[in-house]
This record gives structure tokens, C-alpha cells and sequence, in this order.
């Protein structure tokens, strides 16, 4: 089979050729290593040799045969996880994230771990302490973050498809930069154990794919409640490869009071695009509110840092990592975390820390959980009305690198569409609605757009998101060549 | 006139439950085994583990709160709390700070504030320095006995004094062991317990400053360390001073308390609810079963006790520890009418005393069971062998494991019931001891003693007392 047919195959289809005997697994293999091998993007941390994803995998399963790119987050036993963290500093698990072990009982070998924004704080990929990872789309901009590694290698054709995972729209995000699709299921629908927690409150693993239906099926083997995570529970009856070709009958909402300031025209003029789209496709399109969303991102703000704050209390350089120096105990615990930790998940340790603080909690923590409370409600009132919540997934395009790093706040306004949804623990998706030029000019990139539904309805959110994805016919062949030498 | 001032007394209990495995692994527990052999990604804190919180220790603590007579929570969570220690490898201790599983209880005359569920630290042994991680050449840390699960106990601070706080100890102690769902061995630290101490004016409704006196390994300990700081207390108040807030350690070799941090050393724990747990929320069933499976608990063995006749310290002796009172029990089982105080006084007496002369062996591997002892006591009711023969049979009964009969067979105890040989054997000590006969005679019946210890020197303690003193008076005309 040639190499063009390989890389243009989505998830699904490669598993299909290789079921039918068109392909070999080895061939696919093979392929896909020497793509990763290649990678320009500084996508992967770590790569597969031919063995050991060769092993990875069993044959059998459903998916057998497809490699899947696993984000760095993912404890993998025997191989390298840092967490883009310079203090996970040559950290070899001894044991493997359920969803890690549930890829490769389905068939899939590991290609390698990708880049990501250091313990997934971030919206573009700079703040992993191995180097920023470059959008296939055009190399001098992000590919988001945190999962900036999966989603550019699924973009720039060096991974069928890959691992992320979304804690206020780090697989949504960047598979909006991309061009790609990036599925963030409901709280609770994964297992997370073996994922290196940030904020455990709101982390989810998810899959970033070429299109709806390999999200489906990857979502499939994923799901279920896990006796190692007691927060998960799975989606009752799984999840079925999607069919829809229409909406009819099916609302969605557009919360206007959310879309306005900050947002790209470009941007803007694909979302308006996409409605029109679900009104053609027989969707019904509603203005609703959502009063409280508006808070989403000052109260992220406290909380994902308060829990990541005792999360990464445990880095201490004692028993695995880095370990700075052996000088006397306390001055071994200093240097460590001062030279292990970057700079941005030093000011959330700090904000968090002082968010819990004596004294503080009520005004700071407590007060944001109370906000919290209120968007959960928003959506279920808009959820009476509609069946969906749609909006940009991000008020931009990709950005520069650098653009943004100077100014936190900036950065971390990217996420305002994508955090309430995070917070209120509900399934959302982004997937590609074209291009745009960014604001002040220059190539046109991929612009997402961002369905939300109620907690584990995730089977209609993805036949939804099926139909209009076909309606649009987004084409993402010209970053798909770009990520490999 | 000078103010007199009482002492305020609350305890915090920390009790290791006896689960097979740790409260959020399946990491075996054991004790005194090579350091580090029962651990795992989860109780070492790996980087992307969860807790699975252990569902016997939650059916343990439920019964634990059932037996403090507590409300048991239908819904209770956990929290973070957060401080970095060695001995701590997630740098955060899952505990439940808000809602805990048991609240508002009682046991004897405290109340109990509530109990919750939390995981025990490692173990850290610090070389060097004194013992203290500060100084010292180096620290070691065993993680075997990481997350055991523990439920802290918070009264009310309803205790007055170190006596009281070492009686009530024992019996929550005997309380929590009879519920089998804890070792309570103190010098193995499966019981611990800390002190919050003040004192106040007599009279007073308000609480003074405390002081936190912090895991002493006996009772007896903590009851000296309660006395030497609320003397401490009194002094410091008497010299015109004030308590200050602090964490102090009794050294009982010798008596001395010790600062360990003051008030501005205090941590912040920033607590913060548990992400990674769901509430615990036990089923009706649970719940009901909790309190329906609860054995006879201590107090209520003690007050059962007392209604039968047997005396108050007895009752609470046999209340403590199960097995006594089952064997107590055994006795007045197989003893038929047996008088419960009498037998009462023999076990926690007699036997007690007797086991502990001989190798101080306990009950358990005694030779001799509750029916032997019935028929020993029913010989001496029966007075065919006279009380001080019967100590004499029990002790060889300890000793070998004999029957009562053939003992008192082989050494002739049988009591002298012919009354015309006991009269005869009366008489004649009245003329051998002409002294104290005359000294009876004129009004002086203390020197009666003597006699009687004539005759029983002569019968070889077999003569009833009773008997020879009825004997003895008639024949000295009284």
C-alpha cells in the first residue's frame, strides 16, 4: 500500500485495510514509526523502537494493529514519563495508566509519548521543559496546549491518532489549532489512574483524532468504570460508531453573552458558518445564557491551582525524579523543586497554596467552588432547553510562539469557552469548522468548533458532531505531509 | 482568698484498625516485618495513582461509631490534609475533616465529638541528633505501615484529670478491643492517644489555653504526664503568668515535658476536600448492621454485672476483658446456684492471683476451666472444705491441672464435719491456751483469734471458721 493511501487512512480505516488483509500490522508499523522517527515538530518526547510497539499491543483486539501516540502524562511501565516536567527527569514507571493498558489490549502498539505543556499547565505547548512543540499548520505558531504534542502529531501526519488529556481544554484546544478533532468526555467516563494528576478534580483523558468516528471508537475502548479510580464509572451502554447525516429535531444553544469581546472575526465568521450549517442540516439554533460562565475563568484559577498545589507537593527528589543536590535535606527539597518545576507551574503552586491558606479559603477556594455550583446549574438550565451548547473553542487561532507568554492572564483567556464546560464536568468536543485568518493577517488556520452536551450523553454528542462534521467537509491534508522531515 | 482551678481535659484517640490490607491499597499490613516489603505505586505515591478507600476499615469504623454510641453519617468525605514530612510520600494525609463518619456520641461519662477515617503516616527512624529529623546523620522511612487505616476518636473535653483520663482510657481500650477490629496495643501503636489540656476557675464555664500533650505509649503515662502539666499549668497561672499555646512530650523516665512547637510553629494544613474520592455512603444495611452486630459492650457488661450481686470493681475487672468475663460467666454456668458475687470474687481474686504467682500466665492458658472452679467454689459454699483449704487446692489445680475432689482427696482436706471430733479438738486447745481463754472469759473477745488458730493448726486448717468459733464461744460461756 502506498504511503500517501497510509497517511491520508483515518484510525478507522487503517483498522478496516488491515482487517480485510490490505495491510499488513507490521506495514502500518512501520510506516507510522518512521513517520514519528521524522518528527519536526518536536511532537514526541520519547519514540518506540521497532520492538518494544511491536509488544505493545495485542493482536485480537478491535483496533489491532493501529499505533496511537500516547500524551506524556500517561504513566507507561518501563518507558520514560516526565510530564514535559524537568523534576520527572528520567522517571520510569513501574506500572501503566489504565488507559494506556486498555489501548493496547485493544490492538494499538504505543508510537511514542508526546510533548505537552509541563503537568498539562498551559495553552500552547511553551511551557514544557523539553522545548515548545510546533503546529503543523505553520510551524511558527503553537499548537495549543496542554495536549499541544498529541494534537500536532495527529495534524501533521506522524500518529494515526493519540491519547490527550482536558482539564479547561487541553485536548479541545489544541485540536482546534490543528485542525483535528479532540473529544473531552464526561468526568468520571475514564478511568484516570495512572494519569500524572494536575487538577483531579477536573482532569479527563480523551481521545484527539482525524474525525468523529475514530473519536467514537477510541472513546469505546476507553470508557468504563475502573476498580483503580473510584471517581470513574464508564457510559452505560458504550459507544457505537455514529451514522447521523441529519439534525432534525436537535437544538443547540449559543450562549451570545460568552461570544463577544476578544473573539477573532475570522474566528467568528466560521462559527456563524457552522450555525448556519446545523440549520441546514435541519438543527435548531437557540440564544440562551449562561449567567455565571463569564466567572469560569477566575474561579478555574483558583481551584485547578489549589488542587495542583498539593498534587505536586510530592516532588520532593526522595524517591524517583530529580534530584538537585545532596547537600543537607532541606536544602535538597529547595533545590530540587526550584530547578525542577518551570515557571508557570511554580505560579500556580504558589497561587494554589496561598488560595487554601488559613485564613484565605473561604474568599478564595470556597467562594470558587460556589461559582462552580453556579455554572453547574447554568448548564442544566440550558440543558432543559437545548440539547447542545455550542461556541468557538477558542476566541483565536493558533498564535504565535511567544505571542502570548509574557502575560499569563492573556494566555489564559484562550480557555474561556472551553473551562466552564470543564468545571460544570460535562462531555464536549471540538472539531475542525475551517480556516480563517488570524486577526492583523497571514495563512489561513483551522478554526474548532466546540459542541457541549449533558454528562454521558456522549453517544448523541458524537452523532451530532458526526452529521455536521460531514456538512462541513473539513480538508486538513495540507498540514498532514508538514510534520515529518 | 486564692482562686482553686480545675483541670479541662479532651482526648484525641488514634486507632489502628486490624484490616488484612491498608486503607487505600491492597498492600498487606503486618507488623514487625522487613521495612518496605508491603508497598506499592499507590501507598508510595507514584505520580498518577488514585485511593481505593478499604470497605472493611469503613465497616470497622462504623462499628467503632456504633459502640461510642454515635451518629452514624449516611453521607461522610475526605480531605486533604497537607503538610511535607518524610514519613508522608503524597505530602497530603486523606482524612475526613468536615463531614466524618460517626458524630455526637457517648461513652461513660464523656461525650464523644465525633470520629472520622484517615491513613496512618510511614514509620521514620532518624539516626543521629537526638531522634529528630533535624540534626540528625539520617533519616530512614518504612513504608510498610503507610496507609493503615486509623479512626481518630475527638471527645469533648469532659475529663477532669489524669486519673480519670487513664480510667476512661482503659475502658474505651477494652471497649475497642472487644469489637475485635483493633489490636489496641499501645507500645505497638495501635492505640495512641494525645491530650488537650487547660485549666480554668472552679466554677467556670470558659476554657483556658491549651495545650496539646502529644502520643504517649501507656495509660499510666499519659495519667502522669496529665498531672505534671496541669501542675504546670496551675504553677504558671499561681505565678501570675499565662498558658501558652504549645505541643508538649512527656518523658516518663524522667517526668520532664518538652516543647516540641509553639503556636507560631503551628502548621496550616490547607485542607481541601479529596478530588480523587467519592463520599462514602454506606447502605441502610450497613448502617442497621453496624449497630445490630455490636457484642455486649464493657459498660453494659459492668452495669449487668452489678444487678447480679457483684461487687463494682469486680464487675468493671471482668467487664474489661472478654475473655474473663466469659469465663466468669462459664462458671456461673456450670456452677448451679452458685452466689455470681462469690464467684466474682474468686476469678478476679483467687484466680487472678493465683495465674500471675505462676509464670503470670494468662487466662487463656490456664489449666483450669470454669467448671472446675464451680465445683471448687460449691465445696467451699458447701463448706466441705473450708475457704483457706480451697486457696490451697487452687493453687495446685493452677499448677497441674488437677480436679478439685482428687486434689482435696490426695491432701485430706475434707473438712471435719463430725462435730463430736471438732468439740473434742475444741476443748482440748481451751486447755492448752488457759491465756487467751481467761482474756475471752473477762470481756477481751479479740484474743478469740488465737484459739481459733489453735484449732485450725491442730485440724490442719480443715475445721469450717465458723463452726470453731460457734464451738469455741459456747464453750467459753459467751
Amino acid at each position: 500500500m502506498a504511503d500517501m493511501q497510509l497517511l491520508a487512512a483515518s484510525g478507522a480505516e487503517t483498522a478496516a485495510q488491515i482487517a480485510a488483509g490490505e495491510v499488513s500490522a507490521d506495514e502500518v508499523l512501520d510506516f507510522w514509526l518512521s513517520r514519528a522517527a521524522n518528527d519536526r515538530l518536536n511532537g514526541y518526547l520519547w519514540k518506540s523502537g521497532p520492538e518494544s510497539a511491536r509488544e505493545g499491543g495485542a493482536p485480537g483486539g478491535p483496533l489491532s494493529g493501529v499505533p496511537i501516540a500516547i500524551k506524556d502524562i500517561f504513566c507507561t511501565e518501563g518507558v520514560p514519563t516526565t510530564a514535559a516536567s524537568r523534576i520527572l527527569g528520567g522517571y520510569v514507571p513501574p506500572y501503566t495508566a489504565t488507559s494506556v493498558s486498555k489501548t493496547a489490549a485493544a490492538g494499538m502498539p504505543m508510537l511514542g509519548k508526546t510533548n505537552m505543556d509541563e503537568f498539562a499547565m498551559g495553552s500552547s505547548n511553551e511551557n514544557s521543559a523539553y522545548g515548545a512543540c510546533l503546529n503543523p499548520w505553520d510551524t511558527e505558531r503553537v499548537p495549543g496546549g496542554s495536549s499541544g504534542g498529541s494534537a500536532a502529531v495527529v495534524a501533521g501526519g506522524l500518529a494515526p491518532w493519540a491519547l490527550g488529556t482536558d482539564t479547561g481544554g487541553s485536548i479541545r484546544q489544541p485540536a482546534g489549532f490543528c485542525g483535528i478533532v479532540g473529544l473531552k468526555p464526561t468526568y468520571g467516563a475514564i478511568s484516570r489512574y495512572g494519569m500524572i494528576a494536575f487538577a483531579s478534580s477536573l482532569d479527563q483523558c480523551g481521545p484527539l483524532t482525524r474525525n468523529v468516528t475514530d473519536a467514537a471508537l477510541l472513546l469505546e475502548v476507553l470508557q468504563g468504570r475502573d476498580e483503580m479510580d473510584t471517581t470513574s464509572v464508564g457510559i452505560e451502554g458504550g459507544i457505537k460508531a455514529p451514522t447521523a447525516e441529519r439534525l432534525d429535531g436537535m437544538t443547540f444553544g449559543v450562549p451570545r453573552g460568552l461570544i463577544g469581546e476578544g473573539i477573532e472575526a475570522g474566528v467568528l465568521a466560521r462559527f456563524e458558518d457552522t450555525l448556519i450549517r446545523i440549520a441546514e442540516l435541519g438543527g435548531e439554533i437557540v440564544d440562551i445564557e449562561l449567567p455565571h460562565a463569564g466567572h469560569a475563568i477566575s474561579a478555574y484559577y483558583v481551584l485547578a491551582p489549589a488542587e495542583a498545589s498539593t498534587n505536586l507537593s510530592r516532588y520532593d527528589g526522595v524517591r524517583y525524579g530529580l534530584r538537585s543536590s545532596d547537600e543537607d535535606l532541606l536544602s535538597m527539597y529547595e533545590l530540587t523543586r526550584e530547578e525542577g518545576f518551570g515557571p508557570e507551574v511554580k505560579r500556580r503552586i504558589m497561587l494554589g497554596t496561598y488560595a487554601l491558606s488559613s485564613g484565605y479559603y473561604d474568599a478564595y477556594y470556597g467562594r470558587a467552588q460556589k461559582v462552580r455550583t453556579r455554572i453547574v446549574e447554568d448548564f442544566d438550565s440550558a440543558f432543559a432547553k437545548v440539547d447542545f451548547v455550542v461556541t468557538p473553542t477558542s476566541p483565536t487561532v493558533a498564535f504565535r510562539l511567544g505571542e502570548k507568554t509574557a502575560d499569563p492572564w492573556t494566555m489564559y483567556l484562550s480557555d474561556v469557552f472551553t473551562v466552564p464546560i470543564s468545571l460544570a464536568g460535562i462531555p464536549a468536543i471540538s472539531i475542525p469548522a475551517g480556516l480563517a485568518e488570524p486577526d492583523g493577517g497571514g495563512p489561513e488556520l483551522p478554526v474548532g468548533f466546540q459542541i457541549a452536551a449533558p454528562a454521558f450523553s456522549e453517544q448523541k454528542l458524537i452523532e451530532a458532531s458526526h452529521a455536521l462534521e460531514q456538512a462541513i467537509g473539513f480538508d486538513g491534508s495540507a498540514a498532514l505531509e508538514g510534520g515529518a522531515r | 482568698m486564692s482562686t482553686e482551678y480545675e483541670a479541662v481535659i479532651g482526648l484525641e484517640i488514634h486507632v489502628q484498625l486490624s484490616t488484612r490490607t491498608k486503607m487505600f491499597c491492597g498492600c498487606e499490613l503486618s507488623f514487625g516485618d522487613e521495612p518496605n516489603v508491603h508497598t506499592c505505586p499507590v501507598c508510595l505515591a507514584l505520580p498518577g495513582v488514585l485511593p481505593v478507600p478499604n470497605e472493611k476499615a469503613v465497616q470497622y469504623a462504623l462499628q467503632i461509631g456504633a459502640a461510642l454510641g454515635c451518629e452514624l453519617s449516611p453521607v461522610s468525605t475526605f480531605d486533604r490534609k497537607n503538610y511535607f514530612y518524610p514519613d508522608n510520600p503524597k505530602a497530603y494525609q486523606i482524612t475526613q475533616a468536615t463531614y466524618p463518619f460517626a458524630v455526637n456520641g457517648r461513652l461513660g461519662e464523656v461525650r464523644i465529638h465525633h470520629a472520622h477515617l484517615e491513613e496512618d503516616a510511614a514509620k521514620t527512624i532518624h539516626t543521629g541528633g537526638g531522634g529528630r529529623i533535624s540534626g540528625s546523620d539520617a533519616s530512614e522511612v518504612d513504608f510498610n505501615r503507610g496507609g493503615t487505616p486509623l479512626v481518630e476518636i475527638v471527645t469533648e473535653p469532659d475529663l477532669r484529670s489524669g486519673a480519670q483520663v487513664r480510667e476512661w482510657g482503659q475502658l474505651l481500650r477494652a471497649t475497642i478491643r472487644q469489637l475485635g477490629v483493633s489490636d489496641v496495643n499501645m507500645e505497638e501503636g495501635s492505640l495512641r492517644c494525645d491530650a488537650n489540656i487547660s485549666v480554668r476557675p472552679v466554677g467556670s464555664d470558659e476554657l483556658g489555653t491549651k495545650t496539646e500533650l502529644k502520643n504517649m505509649n501507656s495509660f499510666r503515662f499519659i495519667e502522669r504526664g496529665i498531672e505534671a502539666e496541669v501542675t504546670r499549668q496551675k504553677e504558671v497561672i499561681a505565678a501570675g503568668g499565662e498558658v501558652e499555646q504549645e505541643t508538649l512530650h512527656f518523658d516518663p523516665s524522667t517526668g520532664e515535658l518538652h516543647s516540641l512547637r509553639s503556636k507560631e510553629e503551628a502548621h496550616d494544613y490547607r485542607y481541601l476536600p479529596e478530588p480523587d474520592l467519592v463520599p462514602v455512603v454506606p447502605s441502610p444495611e450497613t448502617l442497621e448492621m453496624a449497630k445490630s452486630s455490636l457484642p455486649e459492650l464493657p459498660a453494659a457488661r459492668a452495669r449487668r454485672y452489678e444487678e447480679i450481686g457483684v461487687s463494682g470493681q469486680a464487675a468493671l475487672l471482668l467487664s474489661f476483658e472478654v475473655e474473663w468475663a466469659e469465663y466468669f460467666e462459664g462458671v456461673l454456668e456450670a456452677g448451679t446456684g452458685i452466689d455470681p458475687r462469690v464467684a466474682a470474687n474468686w476469678v478476679t481474686g483467687e484466680l487472678a492471683a493465683e495465674l500471675r504467682r505462676q509464670d503470670d500466665r494468662p487466662l487463656a492458658e490456664s489449666k483450669v476451666g470454669p467448671a472446675a472452679l464451680a465445683t471448687l467454689i460449691n465445696m467451699v459454699a458447701e463448706k466441705k472444705i473450708s475457704h483457706g483449704s480451697g486457696k490451697s487446692v487452687l493453687e495446685e489445680m493452677v499448677s497441674s491441672g488437677a480436679e478439685p475432689e482428687s486434689v482435696v482427696a490426695e491432701q485430706g482436706l475434707e473438712q471435719i464435719s463430725d462435730s463430736g471430733e471438732l468439740e473434742r479438738i475444741v476443748i482440748q486447745a481451751i486447755e492448752d491456751n488457759p491465756k487467751p481463754a481467761e482474756q475471752v472469759r473477762s470481756g477481751n473477745e479479740k484474743a478469740i483469734g488465737a484459739l481459733v488458730g489453735a484449732v485450725m493448726k491442730a485440724t490442719q486448717g480443715r475445721a469450717d471458721g465458723g463452726e470453731v468459733n460457734r464451738l469455741l464461744r459456747q464453750h467459753l460461756g459467751l
